[in-house]
């Protein structure tokens, strides 16, 4: 791998941010999120729904951006895309959007995704009625289904005990992200679980979803909608809020790649596609780990947070144990992670509320503000072929 | 048995011998029009139940009311009166639809007569509980058979017929689905050598014919020299769990919980996805060695499943 999208570094900008509420039932439709969400977004930057020329979401969403478009009073569009893989697509979105503002393929650029994941569909609920077609898709889902190998806790289960085997981590370790993850979901008025905090022992008396998980080891279905706005860095300068550049944004699939499931590479403990990301955002944005103020991990389930630390080098491998212990992934310690609750505290919206939540602390306005002028690290789904982004002030 | 089963077959039998409810009167005397309604009912012709001359010719000297009949008289229609309460039958039922036991069927009927009934007769019914079984496993479900003993007993208090009449009350079997069946994998042009071997007790593993890898799941290209053409080697089906989850939440039809998902790793070098059986999911652990197994885990499916290794 020689690519590592230098020519994207410190193009574009993220420039308004919108959201709506989080909850278990939205009573509305997933187009309606999708419409509040933007609109929301637009106002926060101070642009107008005809200033957008460029929409870009995940190919799971089911809000076509023409609909959102004719609903929100978008006009014409020069640039639009879909990000594949489930929550690896959420950086992916920015990243696709930079490109295009970069290169002058669009100015204004809507990423979203919005869904009812709770109230119309449980999203945890996997793959059990899969037809049984014969294209790539349904004989990859033909190794798994037959032998009960279904949701996404339980693919992500079968990654966690190797780790465990191979570092000698516990669920104890995996359960110290998610007490992180709440106490600072506790703070945030935003959060599903605000006033809830955890405790170790809370999560270690949580029921087995699948084991080595417990139900504390897995994020929320939530019903909801995130919309970002990008733009080229210099219109972003006379916008509404201070610029968020994009100091780095990479996609990653790795060798020997399946969507959940790489079960077949010689070591089962790592998440070599977030190496790929990794590479690209240190070489893109000339920052090192020391350079990181705070992160957005994406977390699904807690023990791929730990990978994730490990593969963007902030500690050795089977470490990260080490690294996230005496409070150092919370407010205060060594590097802060889901400051805004991760999806375990805030709410499952396929890791678009991480990426807003990176913006917030970059403009020095999250409920758990991280003191310093540090970059912001933003990954997205793990265990699939993923992405992140390197956030910084207009410096 | 339940394991409460005991106790309430003790508070059942505590019943037996009781008085069902209060002794019932008929409504009606035996009466020719409700005699020649059943017998029009049943198709019964014989002329001693309706003619009263052949009747006074036969052996009866007068219009006797068919045997059978008995229940008849002393039925309390199709919606019964307000109960009185306090019946041993009340509190019989009480404590089987309290245990569950909440469906019915008659099972079985048998009268004895002491003498013909004839025109202006007027019965009463008294019913004991007789007997309640132990809980017993039945076609239709589990139950308790229950059976009741009326005496009928005329305008003199002269015993004129018994009948022992059974009935089962039982738990309906639980309304499930149909247990689904584990899904059948798509079988394509990549893959379907690896079903067929597994359909006839082997396990497969695809293997490049130019620079021969093995690789697993089949694909229709070797990621290390690009050759289209492969054949396949025969596995040993020995191997080690390399790593394994036990699923609890959600639940699926086609699976008894908790079960084992594991990765195994083959000795010749590839993994794959399979079920370790024959153990407690909780002794399972990596690093274990375990072998393949066929089953045949519906009509349309055979799987390779693993066991340990016995010792």
């Amino acid at each position: 791998m020689t690519a590592n999208g230098s020519g994207l570094a410190g193009k574009a900008a993220i420039v308004g941010i919108g959201a709506t509420e989080f909850s278990k039932d939205s009573g509305r439709t997933e187009l309606r999120l999708a419409t509040e969400a933007v609109k929301m977004a637009l106002d926060d930057a101070g642009l107008a729904p005809s200033d957008v020329d460029g929409m870009v979401t995940f190919t799971m969403d089911s809000n076509d951006e023409i609909e959102i478009a004719r609903s929100v009073g978008i006009g014409d569009l020069t640039y639009f895309s879909r990000i594949h893989h489930g929550g690896g697509a959420a950086c992916g979105t920015v990243h696709s959007a930079a490109m295009a503002v970069a290169t002058g393929a669009a100015e204004v650029v809507v990423t979203y995704r919005a869904l009812n994941g709770r109230s119309w569909s449980r999203f945890g609920a996997g793959v059990q009625r899969r037809q049984p077609i014969p294209n790539a898709d349904g004989v990859h889902y033909g190794w798994l289904v037959p032998f009960g190998l279904l949701t996404p806790a339980q693919w992500v289960a079968m990654f966690a005990r190797r780790y465990m085997h191979a570092y000698g981590a516990t669920s104890a370790d995996f359960g110290t992200v998610a007490v992180a993850d709440r106490r600072h979901a506790a703070n945030n008025p935003n959060a599903w679980f605000y006033e809830q905090p955890i405790t170790l022992e809370d999560h270690q008396a949580s029921r087995w979803i699948v084991e080595p998980l417990h139900l504390l080891d897995c994020c929320q279905e939530s019903d909801g909608a995130v919309a970002q706005i990008v733009t080229t860095v210099e219109r972003a300068r006379d916008l509404k809020q201070p610029p968020v550049v994009i100091a780095a944004a990479a996609q990653g699939a790795g060798r020997d790649q399946e969507s959940m499931t790489s079960y077949y590479r010689d070591d089962m403990t790592g998440l070599p596609e977030m190496g790929v990301v990794a590479r690209q955002l240190w070489a893109q944005s000339g920052l090192k780990t020391d350079d990181i103020r705070t992160a957005v991990l994406y977390d699904h389930f807690t023990p791929f947070v730990l990978a994730q630390l490990e593969e963007f080098g902030f500690c050795g491998r089977g470490e990260a144990k080490d690294f996230i212990a005496g409070g150092a992934i919370e407010v205060g310690g060594r590097l802060p992670v889901n400051t805004n609750g991760g999806q375990l505290g805030e709410a499952y919206v396929h890791g678009m509320n991480g990426i807003s939540e990176g913006v917030r602390q970059v403009r020095g306005t999250s409920v758990n503000q991280v003191e310093g002028d540090g970059a912001v690290l933003v990954t997205a789904g793990t265990g699939v072929p993923t992405s992140g982004l390197i956030l910084t002030s207009d410096n | 048995m339940s394991d409460d089963g005991g106790a309430l077959l003790e508070k059942l039998r505590g019943l037996v011998g009781k008085p069902a409810g209060a002794p019932f009167r008929a409504w009606d005397e035996v009466n020719q029009p409700m005699i020649r309604h059943w017998c029009d009912a049943v198709g019964d012709t014989n002329p001693i139940y309706t003619d009263p001359s052949a009747a006074a010719a036969s052996v009866h000297g007068q219009v006797v009311a068919p045997p059978t009949m008995l229940q008849a008289w002393t039925m309390r229609g199709l919606v019964p009166p307000p109960s009185e309460g306090g019946g041993a039958q009340a509190e019989l039922m009480g404590l089987l639809d309290a245990a569950g036991f909440t469906s019915v069927v008659a099972t079985n009927c048998e009268q004895e007569y002491e003498r013909y009934l004839h025109l202006g007769d007027d019965l009463t019914a008294e019913q004991v509980i007789e007997d309640v079984s132990p809980e017993k496993k039945t076609g239709l479900g589990v139950g308790h058979f229950v059976t009741t003993r009326t005496e009928f007993r005329d305008q003199n208090g002269e015993l004129v017929a018994t009948m022992r009449f059974r009935i089962l009350k039982f738990r309906p079997p639980e309304k499930t689905e149909p247990k689904a069946p584990r899904p059948v994998p798509p079988r394509n042009q990549d893959n379907a050598f690896f079903w067929e071997g597994v359909d006839r007790g082997e396990l497969l593993i695809q293997r490049c014919s130019a620079c021969g890898q093995l690789r697993h799941p089949p694909r229709p290209m070797c990621p290390n020299c690009q050759a289209l053409e492969w054949d396949t080697v025969q596995s040993s089906g020995k191997g080690e769990v390399f790593s394994f989850i036990i699923p609890h939440y959600p639940q699926v039809p086609f699976f008894d919980y908790p079960y084992v998902v594991a990765v195994i790793a083959l000795e010749e070098g590839t993994r794959l996805i399979s079920n370790v059986i024959d153990i407690d999911p909780h002794a399972v652990e990596v690093g274990m060695p375990v072998e393949v197994k066929f089953v045949k885990v519906h009509d349309e499916l055979t799987l390779p499943l693993f066991a340990p290794v016995s010792a």
